[in-house]
């Protein structure tokens, strides 16, 4: 493990509308080492990996690899600087096979596809490795893990000495870790250079040499793993002071509103995304879900508003089975959903205001008597709800699109509170809005619990979490891992359990604590 | 949401997403599609030795402003308005029908074999009992692509298309055969309805098959935009994610909405032997259900701009049909329509997207 | 009925499936890089025309089939440009084509019809092959162009399965997000797939008015367009079954035609519709096998590749 600088980038500044992705950011990998990029969700370590690997162009800054400035405009100067990397996505063509993917697109292969030749080159250099993989397999094949190899191998083929992973272990079981990190390891000791993205602590303890961590754009600490703590890095990674408290009195209630008993669920690539799931939320109640995102949260709020059916488990709702309801029979149930997808799925963008605010309840009575709508009581009913809850916009014809996120967002809570619910399942509910709007949406939150409402909250934001919160449940890998309440006590617990830390007694908060 | 081509030379071109589909392009788009066909199309017109700008100006003069014309454009509108309202219906849940000429046919085919097979019948009866048949025909073959469609995720543009070609085989050989009127000579043609089967004339030459199509027009603007029903198909349309949300039922939108796209054209075709024709005869449908679907590109799938499309349409095949006296192919008609639907389909896209050059960032 | 009956319809099966085949492998070779081409019966006819007004000008065959294959391939070039560039609807867009195409074919052969071609594809029977029995007269009697496909078909099967380019084009239609990653360039590939396509599909017109027919007449591709593309599907996007498939449909066209002759009482109507009945079941029959198995089209058939959309 040499410490001559493999990669040095510098002043890495990248903006996006709307927000800054990097802010000068200081990254230095050595040659031979295991460096781990920390940070939480939105801290900018995929937008520093792209930029590394010439997908994004940096508004500022400069990169130096082996001591030379270079240029990485695509992703094949990224190649040819050396700089490979595996994303959480593969880029693997399905039906062809390992040495048909390892090798596409290399012009240096020839123009006859010689499987024999290819076949042995890739068996020896699949040795010299010590990563076995068979070249004749077909990628649909593979298992997550063994794909990850091929990847892994599709770099090495190219020459690649900067390696970098991004959040490698996502879809991995335990044994397929350690057998990556087994491999990594080989390959740092033979003077590669290997990054990987995470926001797994146990992990970072266990294998990385060094590790920098990134918060908010910004790049925060670099430390050796021998020399800093869990404890330290779950602080530097999360680390904030908190935001102003929201009075609430305490829960009153001990109706249990919304239970789930062992539910698991697949998610859309046929994986668990559930694994045994159980809580229960009480009248009046806000439980939040804490974690990073892509541990199961999406799939839980799919599962419990109908969208995603269960392989396993009950839900319960107000004391009736509704585990295999249709979203049709949820939503007159009274549950409510702020989903994460404001613009794709909670709103039209290309409907008006009205036509929005009927998206579920076109079906009512009062509004539609028979077949037809009764437009003036839709408008009249839009109209009270853009003036209740303080929506701006030009006039409530105009299409969605128009609006600002706060309003947006504002809409889409009007729109789901004003069905009187029983439950709102409300799935990063301020992500990307301003102070401002921060605030009122958090206000009409907690004067909705206060009313009796129960709230399933889940959000990457812990000052977010612990303002709101009753309750925090910590999702990690489909499991929850714990259930704590949601005092400032608990702020380092969770903090570690949301990097996946598991420590013994944390199971024990079931119950409203007051 | 930056797409880019790269460039060797200092330039970057861009298509850059739009925040919001253009207002004003968006309406420019049907007129500066035509304006270009009428372009191209002059081009050919030339080519062909004659004057473009002459050859414009008599075809619009006798479809709009001759009264003979102008019935001959109302007549020829009413297929195309209810077949355009039914492909503009497929069209906005992205269900791409484009067999509504084979709904055509079999609509006649049904509403024929209704009328031949009662004669007798009184005009209240048999009418509306055509109209029945030839829409429950239409939507049964229809749904021969749905079915596939919703169930197997099979691909509705080629199979609504190869039943194009079996109904016409099959009215032509009903035409041929059992149902050849003995006293024809020969000629491809059925018995005559009676009397009391055709629609009757509203004003000269212009049936009341145009109070149906403008009849439908309304109801379908009243359905999509004032009914419940109409809402869910508008929601689906703009976005099957926020229509699963909103917990509606895609799969049985998806066979509804083919079945009465297929009934709609079904209709057409029963108003055309009804009113023009009062029997079946193979190739009485100049094309009517593609040109439907160029009414429905031009509208946007809105009712309202149907009507007007299929007007524009109708006025371009009559007059198209005039101008073949002096000697144009009528072929000049049907190389308009591909050519307004090339320009509106590469027009579209500066609706959503704009266009910018920039030099190529540095440091 | 005799051998000579079965080896009249085997024949005619060849020389009907021919420009089914041409056509399929041009629509094959689009779709493996992912673009549909719904303008193929457009192009067969615009090849058709343009092949018999080259010859009926030139009285050179070859001549009248390469400049069938330029304008097929003309027609193709609009086609990739609105539906890559633009961004355009595929499907509707291939429709258009097809509409313009058959306008336009219309138009331009009009002084054609009727008119007798100097000089056309002649049969030429192979020496040696052709003396083999029964087979002989099945597939060593045709014309060139016939000929002609069965180098192509191992060509393009060559082509996709054993060389690199290939198995870019291969990618590309599977999955252009990791084709676009090791920087094949998605939108090329898929132009020239496109327009090499038109060709062969403005080919597989020419040979209706070359040799076939061989004679022009308004839109007299009939729809072999749209079972050419039903074919693709059929064949499972592979050269040799689309062969396979495309003798196969041939073969109910050409049976269809024979048994009015033997005089079975079937309206001739209703034979005609055979090969589409046909052909509508046996995609349905596809796309439920291809659910069922992991056969199925190119992944990314009829989608947009955008890299930086996410």
């Amino acid at each position: 493990m040499g410490s001559d600088a493999a990669l040095i980038m510098r002043g890495i500044t990248k903006k996006f509308p709307g927000v800054v992705a990097n802010s000068q950011v200081e990254f230095q990998a050595w040659r031979g080492e295991i460096h781990a990029l920390l940070g939480e969700n939105g801290a900018g370590k995929s937008t520093l990996m792209n930029v590394l690997t010439g997908l994004y162009w940096p508004d500022e800054g400069e990169i130096l690899i082996d001591g030379k400035s270079v240029s990485l405009r695509t992703p094949r100067d990224a190649a040819k600087a050396g700089v490979g990397m595996v994303h959480q996505h593969f880029r693997l063509v399905g039906p062809f096979t390992v040495m048909a993917n390892i090798t596409l697109g290399m012009r240096s292969e020839g123009f006859w596809w010689r499987p024999q030749l290819i076949q042995q080159k890739i068996v020896d250099l699949s040795a010299s490795y010590g990563m076995l993989i068979d070249p004749c397999a077909k990628i649909w094949q593979l298992s997550v893990g063994e794909q990850q190899r091929v990847e892994i191998m599709k770099l090495l083929y190219r020459g690649a000495q900067i390696l970098i992973l991004d959040e490698p272990t996502a879809v991995l079981t335990p044994q397929e870790v350690k057998e990556l990190f087994r491999n990594m390891r080989r390959l740092a000791d033979s003077g590669k250079t290997i990054i990987f993205i995470t926001h797994k602590l146990h992990e970072v303890m266990a294998y990385a040499d060094r590790i920098t961590v990134l918060r908010g754009g910004r790049s925060v600490a670099v430390r050796t793993t021998t020399a800093t703590t869990v404890q330290e890095l779950a602080e530097l990674m999360v680390g904030r002071d908190f935001m102003t408290d929201i009075p609430k009195p305490p829960v009153m209630s001990e109706d249990v509103l919304l239970q789930l008993a062992n539910v698991s669920a697949l998610n859309d690539k046929g994986l668990p995304a559930l694994r045994n799931v159980s809580f229960s939320i009480h009248r009046g109640e806000i439980l939040a879900f804490a974690g990073v995102a892509g541990n199961g949260q999406r799939e839980l709020a799919e599962v419990v508003t109908g969208l995603r059916p269960v392989t396993a488990g009950q839900i319960w709702l107000d004391g009736k089975n509704v585990t295999s309801c249709s979203v049709r029979q949820i939503i007159d149930a009274k549950v409510s959903h702020i989903p994460e997808d404001r613009k794709g799925m909670g709103l039209i963008p290309n409907m008006s205001v009205i036509e929005n605010t009927m998206l579920k309840s076109y079906r009512d009575p009062a509004i539609c008597p028979g077949w037809m709508l009764d437009h003036k009581a839709i408008r009249a009913r839009a109209q009270k709800l853009v003036a209740a809850f303080g929506i701006k916009t030009a006039t409530i014809d105009c299409p969605v699109r128009l609006m600002s996120g706060g309003n947006l967002q504002r809409l889409l809570l009007a729109r789901e509170i004003s069905a009187t619910p029983d439950v709102i399942v409300a799935i990063y509910p301020v992500r990307g809005l301003d102070v401002a709007a921060t605030e009122s949406i958090h206000q009409l939150l907690v004067e909705q619990r206060n009313q009796g409402t129960s709230i399933l909250l889940v959000s990457e934001d812990l000052d977010e979490i612990f303002k709101l919160a009753d309750r925090v449940a910590v999702i990690y890998e489909g499991q929850i891992v714990g259930i704590l309440p949601a005092t400032r006590d608990s702020l380092d617990d969770v903090g570690m359990m949301m990097a996946g830390v598991k420590r013994k007694g944390w199971r024990r908060s079931d119950v409203a604590i007051n | 949401m930056l797409l880019s081509t790269r460039k060797q030379s200092g330039f970057v071109i861009r298509w850059e997403k739009r925040l919001e589909p253009s207002q004003q392009i968006t309406i420019a788009i049907p007129i500066v599609s035509i304006l270009l066909a009428l372009l191209v199309g002059g081009v050919v017109i030339l080519a062909l030795g004659f004057n473009p700008l002459a050859v414009y100006r008599s075809m619009l003069a006798h479809a709009f402003l001759s009264r003979s014309g102008l019935m001959d454009t109302a007549v020829k509108a009413i297929p195309l308005i209810l077949a355009g309202l039914g492909v503009a219906l497929a069209f906005r849940m992205l269900l791409w029908n484009i067999g509504a000429e084979g709904q055509i046919y079999v609509g006649a085919l049904a509403a024929s074999g209704v009328a031949l097979s009662l004669p007798e019948a009184p005009a209240y009866v048999i009418l509306p009992a055509m109209m029945l048949a030839g829409m429950m025909a239409g939507a049964a073959w229809a749904l021969l692509a749905a079915i596939p469609r919703a169930y197997l995720g099979a691909n509705e543009t080629i199979i609504t298309l190869l039943l194009n070609y079996v109904a016409i085989y099959w009215v032509d050989h009903l035409v041929f055969g059992p149902w050849r009127d003995p006293g024809a000579l020969g000629f491809p043609i059925t018995r005559a309805f009676s009397s009391a089967a055709r629609l009757p004339m509203l004003i000269g030459r212009i049936h009341v098959g145009i109070l149906i199509a403008l009849a439908a027009a309304l109801l379908f603007y009243a359905i999509l935009y004032h009914s419940r029903w109409g809402f869910e198909v508008r929601v689906i349309g703009e976005s099957v994610l926020a229509a699963r949300y909103a917990g509606m039922n895609i799969e049985r939108n998806i066979i509804l909405v083919l079945m009465i796209s297929g009934g709609l054209a079904g209709l057409a075709g029963v108003t055309e032997i009804s009113a023009i024709h009062g029997r079946l005869q193979t190739g009485f449908s100049p094309g009517y259900g593609y040109t439907a679907i160029i009414v429905a590109s031009l509208a946007a799938m809105h009712p309202g701009w149907v009507v007007v499309a299929s007007f524009l349409l109708s006025g371009l095949l009559v007059g198209g049909f005039s101008m073949q006296i002096a000697g144009l192919p009528l072929a000049v008609v049907s190389m308009l329509q591909g050519a307004i639907l090339f320009f509106l389909l590469g027009s579209s896209v500066f609706a959503r997207y704009r266009l910018t050059f920039r030099r190529k960032e540095g440091s | 009925m005799d051998y000579t009956f079965y080896l009249a319809v085997l024949t005619a099966s060849i020389t009907a499936g021919t420009p089914l085949l041409y056509a399929a492998l041009g629509e094959l070779l689009a779709e493996r890089s992912g673009v549909l081409n719904l303008g193929v019966e457009g192009m067969m006819l615009v090849g058709a025309v343009t092949g018999f007004m080259v010859t009926a000008v030139t009285g050179n065959p070859w001549l009248g089939a390469v400049s069938a294959m330029m304008a097929g391939g003309a027609l193709a070039f609009v086609h990739a440009f609105l539906s890559i560039t633009m961004r355009a609807n595929q499907v509707v867009t291939g429709l258009a084509l097809t509409l313009f195409g058959t306008g336009f074919s219309s138009l331009i052969g009009r002084p054609f019809i009727g008119v007798p071609l100097p000089a056309t594809f002649v049969d030429i029977s192979v020496p040696l092959l052709s003396q083999i029995p029964w087979l002989g007269q099945v597939f060593f009697m045709h014309d060139p162009l016939v000929y002609v496909t069965y180098f192509l078909v191992p060509l393009v099967w060559v082509f996709l399965y054993w060389t690199r380019p290939g198995m870019n084009v291969q990618a590309v239609g599977e999955d252009p997000a990791a084709a676009d990653a090791v920087g094949i360039n998605v939108n090329l590939v898929r132009y020239v797939c496109v327009v090499v396509g038109g060709m062969l599909a403005g080919l597989g017109g020419a040979y209706l008015t070359l040799a076939l027919a061989p004679v022009w007449l308004d839109g007299m591709t009939a729809g072999r367009g749209w079972i050419a593309i039903a074919l693709v599907i059929f064949a499972v996007w592979n050269p040799l079954r689309a062969m396979a498939g495309a003798y196969l449909f041939g073969g109910v066209a050409a049976l269809g035609f024979r048994i009015q002759i033997i005089g079975l009482p079937i309206s001739p109507f209703v034979l005609q519709m055979m090969p589409y009945i046909f052909t509508i079941i046996v995609l349905i029959f596809v796309t439920y096998q291809g659910r069922v198995k992991r056969l199925g089209a190119p992944g990314a058939l009829g989608l947009h590749f955008d890299r930086e959309e996410r």
